[in-house]
């Protein structure tokens, strides 16, 4: 438990800090922003009770928006990322639930279901914030590039950094 | 009112998220307003602190750069020092102080934090209202324009890029003052649009833009960019010119702050013409 909590607030730390770093200074034209730290909701254990999801996600939109200036606008996007985590993760749920053991990284849960899982999370996040930066539908169609390419950034750079960071095979 | 409670409880998940949905919101919607300041940007303590670490740390590594353009700089302020100048023996030359007030100060700063690739973009200065600055003066470097500030803390100051989707500068084509507003796009960082330019008016590739004297915030003719294209678009009596920047915003470093002096004296003045034209 304790130790959770600990493994928890350093990833909080750490990806707050390549996010706003390293991340944010990555250019990769108008179309793709990548924002992999959404990957600390992602991967909180399943058995966090969901209240303190949605207070974590709102914290963490708060700190990223302090250092990219977009008062509320990430805080709003994570806020419903964490929100509708709950249902994804009901949705995505094995027939005998959960085991209290795992974690919903790939290694644990297998690449399916972390692409269901994270691809849907991560394009809700997108697609709220993206709409929500612009603000008018002037700009729809190239918007919604903008969301998908980006989406599908993010998802590919979280991914990598799981298998730099986490063991191949966790059973052993 | 036991049911509505009760109601409430059972949906408490729902409820909470709608609470903090409406809180983001509310910031949202504060921090839009062109005045507004808000406690969460990125002039505060620790994201400021964060920021000026990366800032010190990256400034060694664009050091040769920034030292050519000092040079640069240097070479072109000696050719216009006195001694750069032949004093001529005439008495019609002779200059009455009283006509010449020093109208614009220069206040240099350093940028902390940038980004060119979002939709709004915001410039982190290190000087803020301990150094005497204030909301909507212009910001510019040596190239030519960069931003207007927007919020100030004691020490920091948050500045709004040209690159940012409510920024309208007021521009002229260099040749013949035909001038119009430049905005951003959001699409490619180096080319801003330039739109209410008369068809009338002959462009070649290369002509300079610079900001026009009905900009309030910028000094008349600081150097803005040059002509890359231009087009009419259809149902428009105008040209719509894009803009090469002068500026390259990736590499943002020492900026200066611009202090228009007679500013509260002249927003006074139209104050009361306002007034006495609504009466």
């Amino acid at each position: 438990m304790i130790n959770n909590i600990i493994r928890n607030t350093l990833r909080f730390l750490v990806l707050v800090l390549l996010q706003v770093l390293i991340v944010q200074n990555i250019r990769l034209g108008p179309y793709v922003i990548l924002f992999p730290y959404v990957l600390f909701i992602l991967l909180l254990p399943f058995e966090t009770p969901r209240l303190l999801v949605l207070a974590l996600s709102f914290v963490l939109g708060v700190t990223i928006d302090m250092f990219y200036d977009t008062a509320g606008m990430h805080a709003a996007a994570c806020t419903l990322l964490g929100f509708a985590r709950y249902y994804v993760l009901r949705l995505t749920s094995p027939r005998e639930g959960y085991d209290p053991g795992l974690a919903p990284t790939v290694a644990y849960m297998g690449l399916t279901w972390f692409i269901t899982y994270a691809g849907i999370l991560i394009f809700i996040h997108h697609l709220f914030f993206f709409y929500l930066e612009i603000f008018r539908f002037g700009e729809f169609f190239k918007t919604l590039l903008r969301v998908i390419l980006s989406s599908v950034g993010t998802f590919v750079f979280i991914y990598v950094i799981q298998f730099l960071f986490y063991k191949a095979d966790p059973k052993k | 009112m036991k049911n509505l409670i009760k109601f409430i409880y059972r949906n408490n998940f729902f409820f909470v998220f709608l609470l903090l949905e409406i809180f983001c919101f509310l910031l949202l919607v504060k921090n839009n307003g062109y005045q507004g300041s808000s406690l969460i940007n990125s002039g505060n303590e620790i994201s400021a602190r964060v920021y000026r670490t990366a800032a010190n740390t990256r400034e060694y590594l664009l050091l040769k750069d920034e030292n050519e353009r000092i040079a640069r700089e240097n070479a072109m302020l000696h050719n216009m020092l006195k001694t750069g100048y032949a004093a001529l023996p005439m008495e019609v030359f002779k200059k009455n102080d009283t006509l010449y007030k020093q109208q614009y100060l220069y206040v240099s700063a350093k940028a902390i934090n940038n980004s060119v690739n979002k939709r709004s973009n915001y410039i982190t200065l290190n000087i803020g209202s301990d150094q005497g600055i204030t909301h909507d003066m212009a910001v510019i470097n040596s190239n030519g324009i960069v931003g207007v500030v927007k919020d100030v803390s004691k020490n920091f100051a948050s500045c709004m890029s040209v690159l940012h989707k409510d920024v309208r500068v007021n521009c002229e084509l260099k040749k013949d003052h035909s001038p119009g507003p430049l905005f951003w796009d959001g699409s490619d960082y180096t080319y801003c649009y330039l739109t209410d330019i008369p068809t009338s008016s002959i462009m070649k590739k290369g002509d300079t833009v610079i900001t026009s004297n009905l900009s309030g915030i910028f000094p008349e003719g600081i150097m803005v960019g040059t002509v890359d294209s231009w087009e009419r678009r259809q149902n428009e009596a105008f040209n719509t010119v894009k803009v090469k920047l002068s500026v390259d915003f990736k590499k943002l470093n020492h900026v200066y702050v611009i202090k228009y002096r007679f500013k509260a004296e002249k927003d006074s003045l139209e104050k009361i013409s306002q007034v006495q034209s609504d009466k």
